[in-house]
């Protein structure tokens, strides 16, 4: 075991996928001599060469177009977008064409591309660079879309993601790139955890709390805050955003009978509401109250000064806890 | 006719597509729209070795080409195709530059190809798949090296610049070829395309074909100069040539595939052409262009001037014509044979192939579907009519 930041266990990661199979290929912006903006690709170009760590020209469509037509060829194309507000110029290639043409040559053409985006805020960054751009993603067929938590994890599940025969987006918080964690360097991905599969961090019994990302050590630290006022939160990590696997959250909210969702995203079409949802229509009758939840608000992303305002932190969490519990809260005395 | 800055007439009125390419430099010209065989010092040098055979051959490609598109047109008037997107006027292009490509080349092309397909030996029921609404793909792109018609203009050209820097990477000779119109050089994702064939230097060509119409946008309406000369702002060499000249393209494209091969990078191809027909069979061009203008492109027709030139040489005879007509209807009739036979899919093939591993989420939804669709199931165990619907 070695400690790691999340950047440099993504980085390992890279490396055994490039080490392993000759077909990986990394493309982006920057990610070659100045190893990425953030680092995460740090010495990979020098180590592998110039043609399996490729600096491309400033392009986010043709960044994912061109490694489409690598998929078409046999490659394993790992494109980095820089931040996550500049992934639109490139929305299309992702929907139209990555999602979509497995399903529209009838299984004959493999897109094993895995779409590295940093996410999320917290970093005091202007404009487009701390989008939370996930549910235009999880909204697509075809697409899988993975996020990660600790640094094991972002070692093991970015070479799931580029070994998976699907298209992955691997969503990065960008905010958790410096801290460090604990990373098996001879963990094998194949036996880790899937990458589809949920983890209860964890064991609670009164309120079942969901988080992915950048909020997942939010929501611990939520956890163990109310733990000291005699309230007991299950955490669950949902590592995949599409698809969620809902069975861990099934299982705990029928424990618990009460839900608490947080994101970044904004709320109203965000993959809380989805999980909302499903597990109101899977757990109805377990249900002590509505869930709750707790997310960024329905505005363009905020400028820095203000930004802790717009991304659920502890104390949001915990108010949104009360809610579920019928504690007082915020929104006490407020019907509907 | 006057115009405004942005190309629009100030009148709703019948237009003329008055292409940059009329008032400019001529373009490469090897047959004369009368027939005439012309000579030119560097083009003849790639159409050297066309024997007669060969000329009569390309009339035949081109001639069956052009009934499997009145065929397919007729299968739509008749309900048996949701849609159709004739290519009628455009056969010396698509033949002309189908024909010089490898079989380990690999096409990357719009949706109106059919003729390219055709060269690559495409199952000619799997050419009507996609357009009869029984699959979103009709063939698998790997059993003739060419990917299934793209309906997003111009993304295309970047999956075979991607497709290229593989090549590269392998160190292979093959070529990636893409085809697209000349709305699509308005395109982002053309123009991306060309940033990075050009930075990589990478083996693709670019072969578009100026129709001179984008459903009912004039050709000037998205250029203000010619299409071939975009590219040279980009490094990308290019050359304009006369589209319904079968051998004019073929040069063209062979020295475009022969640079490639070399290590020698993009090229782009402008082939002026014309949309003789509609965009596609929904479309009413009388609404949008002159007639007039159908009648001057009717005379430089592919199919008639080269035709001109087997006469000259003495070799359209009434045994090649019948000959011609018969594989053509022979085609016609296995292709339509092959529409009105094709089955229907089946309701849970909707599922299938979304993905190439499991996905809880769909497994789901489609196991729910299969119990909805089994609770349709008669005592004597068949699906209803409802069930199946």
């Amino acid at each position: 075991m070695t400690q790691l930041t999340f950047a440099r266990a993504i980085n390992a990661g890279l490396r055994k996928s490039l080490e392993n199979d000759s077909k990986v290929i990394l493309l982006g912006e920057d990610i070659g001599a100045l190893g990425g903006v953030f680092r995460v690709t740090d010495g990979l170009q020098k180590d592998f060469g110039t043609h399996r760590v490729v600096d491309t020209p400033l392009a986010e469509s043709a960044i994912v177009g061109t490694a489409v037509g690598l998929a078409y060829r046999g490659y394993r194309p790992v494109v980095e977008i820089q931040f996550d507000g500049f992934i639109y110029p490139a929305f299309d290639q992702i929907v139209s064409q990555v999602a979509k043409l497995h399903y529209r040559t009838r299984g004959a053409v493999k897109m094993p591309i895995t779409i590295r985006v940093p996410f999320g805020g917290g970093i005091g960054s202007p404009e487009h660079h701390s989008e939370s751009p996930e549910a235009y993603f999880t909204h697509t067929s075809g697409l899988r879309v993975v996020t990660v938590a600790n640094p094991q994890d972002a070692y093991t599940v970015i070479q799931q993601a580029i070994a998976c025969n699907d298209p992955v987006l691997y969503f990065e918080p960008k905010r958790r790139y410096h801290d460090k964690g604990e990373v098996d360097e001879n963990a094998d991905p194949a036996s880790a955890l899937p990458m589809d599969k949920a983890r209860v961090l964890t064991d609670g019994s009164d309120v079942t709390l969901v988080a992915y990302g950048p909020l997942v050590k939010t929501a611990l630290d939520a956890a163990s805050a109310a733990a000291d006022e005699g309230i007991s939160i299950e955490v669950i990590d949902l590592r995949s955003l599409a698809p969620v696997d809902y069975e861990p959250v099934v299982a705990s909210v029928r424990k618990t009978g009460r839900l608490v969702v947080t994101h970044e995203a904004a709320q109203s079409g965000g993959l809380g509401a989805e999980v909302a949802a499903s597990i109101t229509e899977r757990c109805f009758y377990h249900l002590e109250a509505a869930p709750v939840r707790v997310t960024g608000f329905d505005i363009p992303y905020p400028y820095s000064k203000l930004e802790m305002h717009h991304l659920p932190g502890l104390d949001r969490i915990l108010d949104g806890v009360d809610r579920a519990l019928g504690r007082p809260n915020s929104l006490s005395g407020l019907e509907g | 006719m006057s115009t405004d800055q942005t190309g629009h007439d100030g009148a709703n009125t019948p237009q003329s597509a008055g292409s940059p390419g009329e008032s400019g430099p001529e373009f490469l010209q090897l047959i004369t729209p009368a027939g005439e065989r012309i000579s030119h010092p560097e083009f003849d040098f790639w159409v050297r070795d066309i024997t007669d055979d060969q000329l009569c051959s390309l009339f035949e490609d081109m001639t069956v080409i052009r009934r499997i598109d009145v065929e397919a047109t007729a299968l739509q008037r008749q309900g048996e195709l949701a849609l159709w997107p004739p290519l009628l006027g455009q056969e010396a292009a698509q033949i002309g530059s189908g024909r010089s490509l490898r079989a380990d080349d690999f096409v990357f092309s719009s949706y109106r190809e059919n003729g390219v397909a055709y060269c690559r030996g495409v199952d000619l029921t799997d050419l009507l798949r996609v357009w009869r609404g029984n699959a979103s793909g009709g063939w698998d792109p790997y059993s003739i090296n060419m990917a299934t018609p793209q309906i997003i203009i111009g993304a295309q050209t970047l999956h075979a610049t991607g497709y290229a820097m593989g090549i590269q990477n392998d160190g292979a000779d093959a070529v990636a070829v893409t085809y697209f119109g000349d709305g699509a050089t308005s395109e982002g994702d053309v123009n991306e395309a060309m940033v990075f064939a050009a930075s990589f230097q990478v083996p693709v060509v670019f072969f578009c074909t100026n129709n001179h119409w984008a459903i009912s946008e004039p050709v000037r309406l998205q250029s203000h100069i010619q299409l071939a000369d975009r590219a040279t702002g980009f490094g990308i060499p290019s050359m304009r040539v006369d589209g319904n000249d079968v051998l004019a393209v073929m040069a063209a494209t062979r020295l475009a595939l022969d640079r490639a091969r070399r290590g020698g990078g993009p090229t782009f191809i402008e082939a002026v052409s014309y949309r003789m027909g509609p965009h596609t069979t929904a479309d009413d061009p009388t609404r949008y262009r002159d007639a007039n203008e159908l009648e001057d492109w009717a005379a430089k027709d592919p199919i008639s001037r080269l035709a001109g030139l087997l006469e000259r040489k003495g070799l359209l005879t009434a045994e090649l014509q019948q000959q011609v007509k018969d594989k053509a209807d022979t085609v016609a009739a296995q292709m339509r044979r092959g529409c009105t036979t094709m089955p229907d899919p089946s309701p849970m093939d909707i599922f299938k192939n979304v993905y190439s591993t499991p996905n809880s989420w769909l497994e789901r939804q489609q196991d729910h579907y299969a119990r909805y669709l089994a609770s349709f199931v008669d005592p004597a165990g068949a699906v209803s009519e409802e069930g199946a619907r």
